[in-house]
């Protein structure tokens, strides 16, 4: 039987992987956009099983806003992410450091 | 006449009308300067209609107007005028019509942006004499700052940027704690109108906060000891136009705000700490004095004579506690008058010195008082004048100059002769500075070949400087109509001051 | 009947003059500018002896009306406005009559000079200030009388304003008359606070609530208020009457054209504060304190300065010094409550010294604007008028029977002997010492001028062009020769009553009450009142000067010039050696000078540096402006090691708050 327990680890697992994949990720600018998909899933995962849990679909409903709201987010960052390598020839997150004070 | 929002006008039709100027654009210089000079004309003759309406024998507020404005603060689009205001307004919105006409020739660069800038600031600065709501003279105090900011820091000289950030910076400070107090006193009186807040009793531990939130704000405008610093900065990097403003106008806001914040709101807190003012004035007049003394560069001479004027303003507002404390009324009211006509008198006078700086920068290009000397043997009108001013600055009677200060001294004597000797110090150490600028520059035998081929002015400066000159004059043969038009409010101050709030 | 309008035509037809010579200069011309000045200090000049006629002869009555309000606040006023009584209407007729001589004078004296309308403009415009001065009838007024003077004297002394010389002397007469001023505004001050008023009927009416009067200047001294208000007054007079201390300006003052030291630093601007003294008598009065003091300082000017004089070489310089002592007088007689001994002095001075100074004018001229007495001498056969009037002014000055000055003189010296103030021993003494000193610098400018060898020489190659300045001193282009008829007219009619008016005046305005109610003098004070007890007419007045002091004691300062200078002329030098000290210290006019110099001038210059350095730029600016601003920078130096400008920072910054917040929720139970 997976109880609601089960889904709310596994979401909080996601998380923290999306979470470390921000932190730990020195490298690309690609990881860090995945990580916050996959923070957003996380969360997904969170409002589906507490939907059904509370037999609210209200939940369900936010869960397409929120893959909507991600995919124009990802399409965007991407595009910014192009800028980026356009510009400055790389997408090495430890050299873009413009707003070091 | 008396149904239209004059005031509303006055303060709407110049800034309004920096939007056509504008529009004029960078191509059509010309346009933007006539439009300029006809929105400037309007103005000021819509600030003469307020002497006709005027009623001289009351204190209370007039041309009043009032509509709903921030309802959820309960602040008010409130205007109203006394016969104070209305002098200084009329000081600035003819201020601003010499100096759109000394602009002339003299700004070629975006003349269509320094005109519109011109006319917003003329605007703000009415809106700041004619609010009679806390919050909307707040709004006026900090809005006029942009396009003097604009001013000095665009057409201004090489170390602008230094001084404007200095200028903002210091005034920012100054208001900042102003709008703490405007805040307090909204809390216990629960509206922005100044008249309530004047009436709203106050301890003696809030009277000496707000007095001192007060004191900064308007310490800083005056420019009083030790906050003055900014003023020789400002005017060295000012164009001419700015620096005539700064000088004539907009050190009077804070000569302003202490005859309608300060004194009223706090007045034992003002009687209490009257000495510390009256001592930084007297050092105002002595120390800047000596220290105009040895100025090398002609403008910081002339901005430093200013803070040692507006010592004169400050001395006059606060001796008043020592004679209304002995009784001596009369005195009271004199002091005040004394330093109002000193507001306008150094209203003229500065802007008029500053203009003849300017009319000599323009053709050297330095503002050094050793490339300069013997200017009245190819300048002579200008020598006329610049001789004229400097006498009017150094208080010489017949001049507006000695009004305000004589006024000053009689009533400081009466407070105390130490007070009245200090103050009568200007008399030695202003002609000391003054002459001695006018003989390195106006007399002596023609310096270099650089002066020697200097112009005699033109019609326009004499136009403009002429103007400054019979005011000038008039002022000092016949003062009494300006003295009349301040004495109802004046009187009604020194009564109010009379009172204790505790 | 005396008319607002009448004098309003007196006052204000200079100005207008002044207005049209000086504004229009170019426009009308030379001629149409000292026309126009000429005439309208013409019409002055004769409506002021139409209005003297009236209130001597005429039975009319002193006249006292403000013209218009200059300001009113509350219960207190400021007037402008006119008081015409006889001692007015003596000042009127005596400035005006100068003012128009010298006006004539100019036409020749200037004739050449490129500045010439500006001239005349400046001087109808002091006509026009010493009217409004004499003419106030209250202190506001006066003191702007005072200071257009004082202005139109900043203008004349510099008005050569190339020579460094004539712009550093302008500028210090006007600073150290500010010095004076200061005092002025003070006492003016002082007699509002007191009194309660501008207006001077209405103070001396006052004036008597003086007595007892008190005020705490330095905690436990208590003032007398009438010394008070007296000494700040005086120290105005002492700077525009040029008193010691604050005498130092008129000497320079000479840099200016010979007309003004004529008119201005002669006869006039200078005696406005003898003038001012006798006007203020009902204040004066109250304080022997005051009284004493000025008496002092009047006889230690008219002694000291007029040893000065002695040593001088420039010409004008002898009569400048001797000026300043003869304001001593003027002052020494005020201070002894003479105030019309020191009236009456003060009009025979400004004939015989105006006399004097256009004389000296008319010498330099001839001597091509030199005026070094060390290169004249012999000068009397060219210049027959010049030479006989200026003797006639010299008599006076040095107090001869029975030229003006005599008369003015003695009574003073007499006035001084009779009085019982604190001081007075010392002033007599000096007062009569100074006649023996004016005899003596009087006589020796007249020999070293006009009398003895030519110490000039006469080469017509010497000069090239026109240039006056630049010439050796004591060569001459062509001989001297006698100026035109505008230099001699002046001259003789100054003469005249640099002779007669002594005689014809001294019993009326002395001892026949002319000033009325115009001075007021205490019956204890009353030393004109002792001596007119002995006075009968100006015939015995002048019997009497033979068995007198003053007369004898002149006698022997010309009886020792002339043995020097005519008898030996070698024996001057060698006087001059052996008094070494004193002589150098005469010479450097006992140092004033330098010391004002150091101690003010450069003093004042070095304490400004030094205020604004240490002040302004160290202190404020330093410290407290650029000292906030390091702060913030040197606290932003410390923080901007936080922004890395890595995302994941930031990133990970975020999620710790929110850790941090969510804990904060969770452990204290609020949501």
């Amino acid at each position: 039987m997976i109880t609601l327990a089960h889904y709310i680890v596994f979401a909080a697992v996601l998380f923290c992987i999306a979470l470390a994949g921000i932190f730990i990720n020195r490298k690309n600018v690609i990881v860090l956009l995945m990580a916050i998909e996959l923070m957003l899933l996380a969360v997904n995962v969170n409002f589906i099983a507490f939907s059904r849990y509370l037999g609210d679909v209200g939940g369900q409903v936010f869960v397409f806003f929120i893959l909507t709201v991600a995919a124009a987010e990802s399409a965007i960052g991407l595009g910014i992410l192009t800028l980026i390598f356009r510009n400055r020839r790389t997408i090495n997150v430890a050299e873009i450091d413009d707003l070091h004070g | 006449m008396s149904h239209w929002p004059l005031l509303s006008l006055l303060i709407w039709v110049p800034i309004a009308g920096a939007i056509p100027v504008l529009f004029a654009g960078q191509n059509r210089p010309s346009t933007a300067r006539w439009l300029t000079l006809l929105i400037s004309l309007v103005t000021f003759i819509l600030s003469l209609a307020l002497l006709f309406g005027y009623n001289y024998n009351s204190g209370a507020m007039q041309f009043v107007e009032s509509h709903a404005w921030l309802p959820a603060i309960h602040s008010r689009y409130g205007l109203g005028v006394d016969g104070i205001s209305i002098a200084l307004i009329i000081l600035t919105s003819f201020t601003n019509v010499l100096v759109v006409v000394g602009a002339w020739e003299v700004i070629r660069d975006k003349v269509h942006q320094y005109m519109a800038a011109m006319l917003v600031l003329t605007g703000l600065m009415i809106g700041i004499f004619a609010a009679t709501d806390a919050l909307l003279f707040y709004v006026f105090f900090e809005a006029m700052l942009i396009p003097m900011f604009i001013i000095i820091g665009v057409w201004g000289g090489p170390r602008r940027i230094y001084a404007t950030i200095k200028f903002f910076l210091f005034t920012m400070f100054g208001s900042i704690f102003m709008l703490l107090a405007l805040i307090f006193l909204y809390l216990k009186t629960g509206n922005f109108s100044i008249a309530a807040m004047q009436h709203v009793p106050l301890t003696m531990t809030e009277q000496t906060w707000i007095f001192f939130s007060f004191l900064i704000a308007f310490a800083v405008k005056v420019p009083m000891v030790p906050v003055h610093t900014w003023l020789p900065d400002a005017h060295v990097e000012a164009p001419t136009g700015g620096s005539v403003v700064l000088a004539a106008v907009m050190l009077k806001i804070g000569g302003y705000g202490f005859i309608r914040f300060a004194l009223p709101i706090t007045p034992d807190a003002a009687d209490h700490f009257a000495w510390l003012v009256i001592t930084l004035s007297l050092i105002a007049i002595i120390y800047i004095g000596y220290v105009a003394l040895v100025q090398e560069d002609m403008k910081k001479l002339v901005a430093y004579s200013s803070v040692a004027h507006m010592g004169f303003v400050t001395l006059g507002l606060f001796i008043v506690f020592i004679l209304i404390r002995d009784g001596s009324v009369d005195m009271a009211k004199l002091g005040i008058q004394g330093s109002m006509v000193q507001m306008i008198s150094h209203g003229f006078i500065s802007g008029a010195m500053f203009t003849s700086i300017g009319v000599m920068y323009d053709r050297m290009h330095t503002r050094m008082i050793k490339d300069y000397g013997g200017l009245a043997n190819v300048m002579p009108w200008f020598a006329l004048f610049m001789v004229f001013f400097g006498l009017a600055n150094a208080g010489l009677p017949g001049t507006s100059g000695f009004v305000g200060e004589f006024m000053v001294i009689i009533a400081s004597f009466h407070a105390s002769p130490w007070i009245g000797l200090a103050a009568a110090f200007t008399l030695v150490i202003g002609a000391g500075y003054t002459l001695w600028l006018i003989k390195r520059v106006v007399w002596g035998e023609v310096r270099s070949p650089e002066v020697a081929a200097m112009k005699d002015i033109s019609a326009r400066e004499i136009f403009v400087l002429a103007s400054f000159a019979l005011l000038v004059l008039w002022l000092g043969f016949w003062p009494e109509p300006l003295v009349h038009l301040i004495h109802a409010p004046i009187t009604e101050l020194v009564h109010t001051l009379g009172h204790s709030k505790l | 009947m005396l008319s607002m309008h009448t004098l309003l035509i007196i006052a204000l037809a200079p100005l207008a003059g002044a207005a049209l010579a000086g504004l229009l200069g170019r426009q009308i011309g030379r001629v149409g500018a000292h026309s126009v000045a000429t005439l309208s200090v013409a019409v002055s000049c004769v409506l002021s002896f139409w209005v003297f006629y009236q209130l001597v002869w005429g039975g009319a009555h002193s006249f006292n009306e403000n013209l218009y309000t200059w300001f009113q606040v509350g219960s207190f006023s400021a007037h402008v406005g006119f008081l015409v009584d006889r001692l007015t209407a003596l000042m009127m007729v005596v400035v005006t009559f100068i003012s128009l001589m010298v006006h004539i004078y100019t036409i020749g004296y200037m004739a050449d000079d490129p500045g010439y309308q500006r001239f005349f403009s400046y001087i109808a415009l002091f006509t026009f200030s010493m009217l409004m001065l004499v003419m106030s009838n209250n202190f506001m007024q006066l003191f702007f009388g005072w200071e257009a003077v004082g202005l139109v004297s900043y203008l004349l002394i510099g008005f050569w304003y190339k020579r460094p010389t004539a712009i550093y002397a302008n500028l210090k007469a006007f600073l150290v008359n500010r010095v004076g001023d200061m005092g002025f505004v003070l006492g003016i001050a002082a007699v509002v606070y007191f009194l309660g008023t501008l207006d001077y009927a209405q103070a001396f009416q006052r004036a008597p609530e003086l007595v007892g009067r008190t005020i705490q200047i330095l905690p436990g001294h208590a003032w007398s208020a009438a010394t008070l208000i007296s000494l700040l007054l005086f120290a105005g007079a002492m700077g525009k009457s040029a008193q010691v201390p604050l005498h130092v300006w008129l000497p320079d003052s000479m840099e200016g054209p010979t007309p003004i030291s004529a008119l201005i630093h002669a006869a006039t601007m200078v005696t406005a504060g003898v003038f001012m003294v006798a006007r203020m008598s009902p204040l004066f009065e109250l304080s022997s304190t005051a009284l004493s003091f000025v008496l002092v300082i009047g006889a230690t000017t008219a002694l000291f300065l007029g040893l000065v004089s002695i040593v001088q070489h420039d010409i004008k310089r002898v009569i400048a010094y001797s000026t300043l002592s003869q304001l001593g007088y003027m002052v020494a007689a005020l201070g002894a409550s003479a105030y019309a001994a020191g009236i009456f002095h003060l009009m025979t001075h400004a004939f015989f010294k105006s006399l004097l100074f256009l004389g000296a004018g008319s010498v330099i001229i001839a001597m091509h604007h030199e005026q070094d007495m060390r290169h004249m001498g012999g000068l009397r056969k060219y210049m027959p008028i010049t030479y006989i009037t200026m003797w006639v002014g010299s008599l006076a000055l040095s107090g001869i029977p029975p030229f003006a000055g005599f008369y003015s003189k003695d009574s003073i010296i007499e006035a001084v002997s009779n009085a019982h103030l604190w001081g007075s021993g010392y002033a007599y003494w000096s007062v009569l010492l100074g006649v023996f000193v004016t005899a003596t610098y009087t006589f020796r400018m007249m020999y070293l001028t006009f009398h003895g060898k030519e110490r000039f020489r006469v080469d017509p190659h010497a000069v090239k062009g026109d240039e006056h300045a630049s010439h050796e001193p004591g060569v001459l282009a062509h001989p001297p020769h006698e100026s035109s008829w505008v230099v001699t007219l002046p001259l003789i009619l100054l003469a005249i009553p640099s002779l007669l008016i002594g005689a014809v005046a001294i019993k009326p305005l002395l001892f026949g009450g002319f000033f009325g109610s115009s001075i007021y003098v205490l019956p204890a004070h009353n030393v004109l009142a002792e001596m007119a007890g002995h006075f009968q007419d100006w015939e015995s007045f002048t019997l009497h000067a033979f068995v007198s002091a003053p007369f004898w004691v002149a006698m022997a300062g010309i009886a020792v010039t002339s043995y020097v200078y005519l008898v030996k002329p070698s024996l001057a030098g060698r006087i001059a050696k052996g008094l070494g000290p004193l002589y150098r210290v005469l010479c450097n006019k006992f140092y004033f000078d330098e010391l004002y110099f150091a101690l003010f001038a450069k003093g004042g210059v070095r304490l400004g540096r030094g205020l604004w350095k240490a002040g302004d730029s160290t202190l404020i600016d330093g410290a407290m402006v650029n000292g906030s601003v390091s702060l913030v920078a040197r606290l932003a130096r410390f923080f901007r090691v936080l922004q890395s400008g890595y995302v994941y920072h930031y990133a990970f910054a975020m999620i710790l708050g929110l850790i941090l917040l969510l804990a904060g929720f969770v452990f204290t139970g609020h949501a």
